[in-house]
């Protein structure tokens, strides 16, 4: 039986770490042709044109427009909303509200992406009297959105799990619910709030199809308004490209290599994430 | 009730007394009551010779060399980390799932080394089961529970009834539950959960049973009858018990040694260890100087 | 709220500050959440809205009419099916395998925590990267077609990881003295896994293989390159034949259709089915994590 367990578990999890080893191997073609440095440091993303750019920083810009824009948006709504769920709702409202969130957190991101489209898109182009509603800020508000169970449910967590000695300490020294709560409660749970913001950051950077079919998909870098211009991101640029790219090609082994630029940058924010929320588990 | 109580042949004791505690009349026998019955034909008889037991580093039992003798209750003292509850789980294997422990010498049951590489540990510990400190029923009902080990071990389905009725009776358990043998084991109470799990361990038909301080747990009407449900047993069954409670170990136990930072100390008589110890440091320990 | 000791009448400027403080906050809180709320609502509500007129028996039966501008959503529906129990089959068994193993053979140490933080890295992997990762391996190396084979290795090996963390989890959060009393009763690994743990763990499994369920209904990345087509005459007839997808459907719709404004309500009709299919198996897990912790409330 455990032989039979070794072979099943070890074969499944050298499957999920080949993902890795193939991403960049078929990345590494790319830098056959292409200089690393002409990658990371080139401003212009233009496929198919002659010569052929492949410049990361007008995807890198995209992404982190968007990126920045959702955790403004969503970090002081998704705390606020974290330590009224943890701190004010009594158990019956947050036995509804946890699963709402929960909800939110389903729904699908080409579903946000789509009434991202038929509702915020023209309401932005309105309000800012622009040629078309698909910008970095329709992104951000959509991402944002995307952001909020992941900032709200882990702050929860790291709330609701302070001690209730330290918390009854500060009552009894008779601070009042405001006071405890700021002096007391986020700072012993100040760590597991900040890898929420950290993993919400992570969401926003992954995200795909919603911010696709929002930001208008203009790889270059916006002179002035960024957040009213239109962007595309690194993961938009793999999936409107990738479908169309002949396999083998220089722009088919570029988008390995944007890829490979979005698995490390992940693959760290994650890291980090479980290095602060370790951190606060020693704390507590 | 009556007619239910013929029905039950050796088990109707602890049945009684239990009726009788329930009924608020609770008294501990006197300690000579036990001390004549150690003469019995001893069959299975275990045997340590020289083991020694190391965690990592750490040389938690030190060259332990010991006779137990079968069809009686012997206790295991000595202060908190001094290797008791170790030592009585090398009886059934249990420290092999511990990574980086390390046992040398032999435990012979029957004249069988159980660290042959000959032994399966499954069939050891079938052979010697095991209570632990805390009450650990399965969550599931009080009849699967007790059904757990026989159906594992490949015993028909219509013999299971029997078996789970009788182990119940044994464990002086069967006229509290007989009735609710479907509901959780999880509802019973502290000491009802400990008796269950005594019955689950008499299920699979062991001749040695080991207590890892079985009533550490419970007030003093559950201990009082787990005590008496242990001295019951011991006509059956071999019964090796690790206690932190030295009156405990006093009314129960025929046999005592007593341990300390890893060593074996003084075993013998239960009467001579307690009233004539050899070592000062089992005087010291027994007089409540340490520990 | 504020009278903590009954005195109201001499109030120092300084509680009186405090009092306001906690006020104001206590305002800001009570916004956001109702502003979370508010969003999830009027998405539920406009999705619904705009998208129940539209679902019919025949929009739910029908193939797609006139360049997609008309008829049924069926393919897609039969797609996201197909996707979904394919991947599920092909991620379930070996993802509880791999936990199994984890968790109970494989010895702890410094291999075992690399494995899980890896594990625990590609749950949170961007989704498009898989579908990179599918695109190469499945069909360049491989040679598979853009299938719906294809598209279900891929997704199966996204939900992998989630189904490894849920079920380790659960499996972590069986407590050992059950696997002691059993192993005490010369039960073996395999029988006690078995017949204790897994049985244990089993309401936090199935939750971890529904919210599974969720995702591969709804992710749109993973299939793009590996299964997914804007449009396929016929039901699959095969585990090779492309298919089509809701979610894919309502992407492709929202953006490259003839008409984009014409075909909205098939676009909410698409994703109002979408949303229902997700819903329901979120609202499944929700329920069954609150009945389990309720049995378990109950016989404490």
């Amino acid at each position: 039986m455990k032989s039979l367990f070794f072979i099943g578990g070890i074969g499944t999890i050298l499957i999920l770490l080949l993902i890795c080893v193939f991403l960049f191997s078929e990345a590494s073609n790319f830098f056959k042709t292409y200089g690393l440095i002409d990658f990371l440091a080139g401003s212009a993303w233009k496929p198919g044109m002659h010569p052929e750019l492949f410049g990361l920083l007008p995807l890198l810009f995209g992404t982190a427009a968007v990126t920045l824009g959702a955790i403004i948006l969503a970090v002081p709504i998704g705390i606020l909303s974290a330590i009224y769920i943890a701190e004010l709702a009594g158990p019956k409202t947050a036995e509804i509200l946890k699963p709402s969130v929960e909800l939110l957190a389903g729904i699908p991101s080409v579903v946000l992406g789509f009434l991202g489209m038929a509702l915020l898109v023209p309401i932005i182009q309105r309000t800012f009297d622009l040629t078309t509603g698909q910008t970095a800020l329709t992104g951000s508000v959509i991402l944002g959105i995307m952001a909020l169970p992941t900032i709200i449910s882990v702050s929860e967590d790291a709330i609701s799990s302070v001690p209730l000695p330290l918390r009854n300490g500060s009552f009894a020294l008779g601070a009042n619910h405001w006071q405890t709560i700021y002096k007391v409660v986020i700072p012993a749970a100040f760590s597991g709030i900040s890898a929420s913001v950290i993993l919400g950051m992570g969401r926003a950077i992954g995200e795909t199809m919603a911010v696709m079919m929002v930001t208008g998909n203009m790889a270059i870098i916006p002179g002035s308004d960024v957040f009213l211009s239109s962007v595309r991101t690194i993961t938009a640029t793999i999936a409107l490209e990738m479908g169309e790219v002949a396999r083998g090609t220089e722009h088919y082994y570029a988008l390995f290599a944007v890829g490979v630029i979005l698995f490390i940058m992940t693959f760290c924010i994650n890291l980090i994430a479980d290095a602060v929320k370790r951190r606060h588990q020693l704390e507590v | 009730m009556s007619s239910e109580m013929k029905a039950m042949d050796m088990t109707d004791a602890p049945v009684l007394r239990a009726f009788r505690e329930s009924a608020g009349i609770h008294h501990y026998e006197s300690q000579e009551a036990f001390e004549t019955e150690t003469q019995h034909p001893q069959e299975k008889e275990i045997q340590i010779n020289d083991l020694n037991l190391w965690y990592g580093n750490f040389h938690a039992l030190k060259s332990i060399t010991l006779t137990i003798p079968s069809n009686s209750v012997y206790a295991f003292i000595g202060p908190s980390g001094c290797g008791k509850s170790t030592f009585l789980r090398t009886l059934n294997r249990m420290n092999d799932m511990i990574s980086g422990c390390r046992i040398e010498g032999e435990i012979k049951i029957d004249d069988q080394n159980i660290y042959d590489k000959s032994v399966d540990v499954t069939d050891l510990r079938k052979n010697v089961g095991m209570v632990f400190q805390k009450a650990n029923p399965f969550p599931m009902s009080i009849y699967d529970n007790v059904a757990y080990g026989p159906k594992i071990h490949g015993v028909p389905k219509k013999e299971l009834d029997g078996i789970v009725e009788h182990a119940l009776k044994s464990a002086a358990l069967w006229e509290e539950v007989k009735d609710r043998l479907k509901e959780s084991a999880l509802s019973l109470s502290g000491g009802q959960q400990q008796r269950l799990c005594i019955a689950r361990t008499l299920a699979v038909k062991p001749e040695i049973i080991l207590f890892d301080e079985p009533c550490s747990a419970l007030d003093p009407i559950s201990t009082g009858r787990i005590e008496e449900l242990i001295t019951e047993l011991k006509k059956e069954y071999t019964i090796i018990i690790v206690t932190h409670n030295m009156q405990q170990a006093s009314r129960i136990s025929d046999h005592t040694a007593f341990f300390l930072m890893g060593e074996l100390i003084e075993s013998g008589k239960t009467t001579h260890i307690f009233e004539n110890p050899k070592d000062y440091r089992t005087e010291g320990y027994i007089s409540g100087r340490f520990g | 709220m504020a009278s903590e000791n009954g005195t109201k009448p001499k109030k120092s400027a300084a509680r009186k500050r405090r009092d306001l403080y906690q006020k104001t906050a206590f305002l800001f809180m009570r916004m956001a959440i109702i502003f979370v709320v508010l969003i999830l609502l009027v998405i539920l509500a406009d999705i619904f809205m705009k998208g129940h007129s539209v679902i019919t028996i025949d929009f739910l039966t029908q193939m797609p009419r006139n360049q997609m501008t008309e008829g049924g959503i069926l393919p897609c529906i039969i797609g996201t099916v197909e996707l979904v129990v394919l991947s599920l089959l092909i991620a379930v068994p070996l993802g509880i395998i791999s936990a199994i193993y984890l968790t109970e053979y494989a010895a702890e140490g410094k291999i075992r925590w690399t494995v899980e933080q890896a594990v625990n890295n590609l749950a949170g992997t961007p989704s498009i990267v898989f579908g990179l990762f599918g695109m190469a391996l499945f069909i360049k190396y491989i040679g598979l077609p853009r299938s719906l084979l294809t598209a279900s290795l891929t997704m199966g090996l996204l939900i992998m990881p989630v189904i490894i963390r849920t079920t380790q989890e659960a499996m972590l959060s069986v407590p050992k003295e059950y696997r002691e009393a059993s192993h005490a009763l010369g039960v073996t690994k395999w029988e006690t896994i078995r017949r204790v743990v897994l049985p244990t763990a089993y309401s936090g499994i199935i939750t971890g293989i529904i919210i599974s369920i969720g995702r591969a209904a709804g992710e749109t990345a993973p299939i793009l390159f590996t299964g997914a087509v804007y449009y396929y005459p016929r039901l699959p007839d095969s585990v090779f034949s492309p298919i089509m997808a809701l979610s894919y459907h309502l992407y492709v719709m929202a953006t490259e259709s003839m008409n984009i404004e014409a075909t909205r309500p098939i676009q909410y009709g698409t994703a109002l089915v979408l949303l229902s299919i997700v819903f329901i198996m979120n609202l499944a897990a929700v329920g069954i994590r609150r009945h389990y912790k309720k049995k378990v409330m109950r016989s404490n």
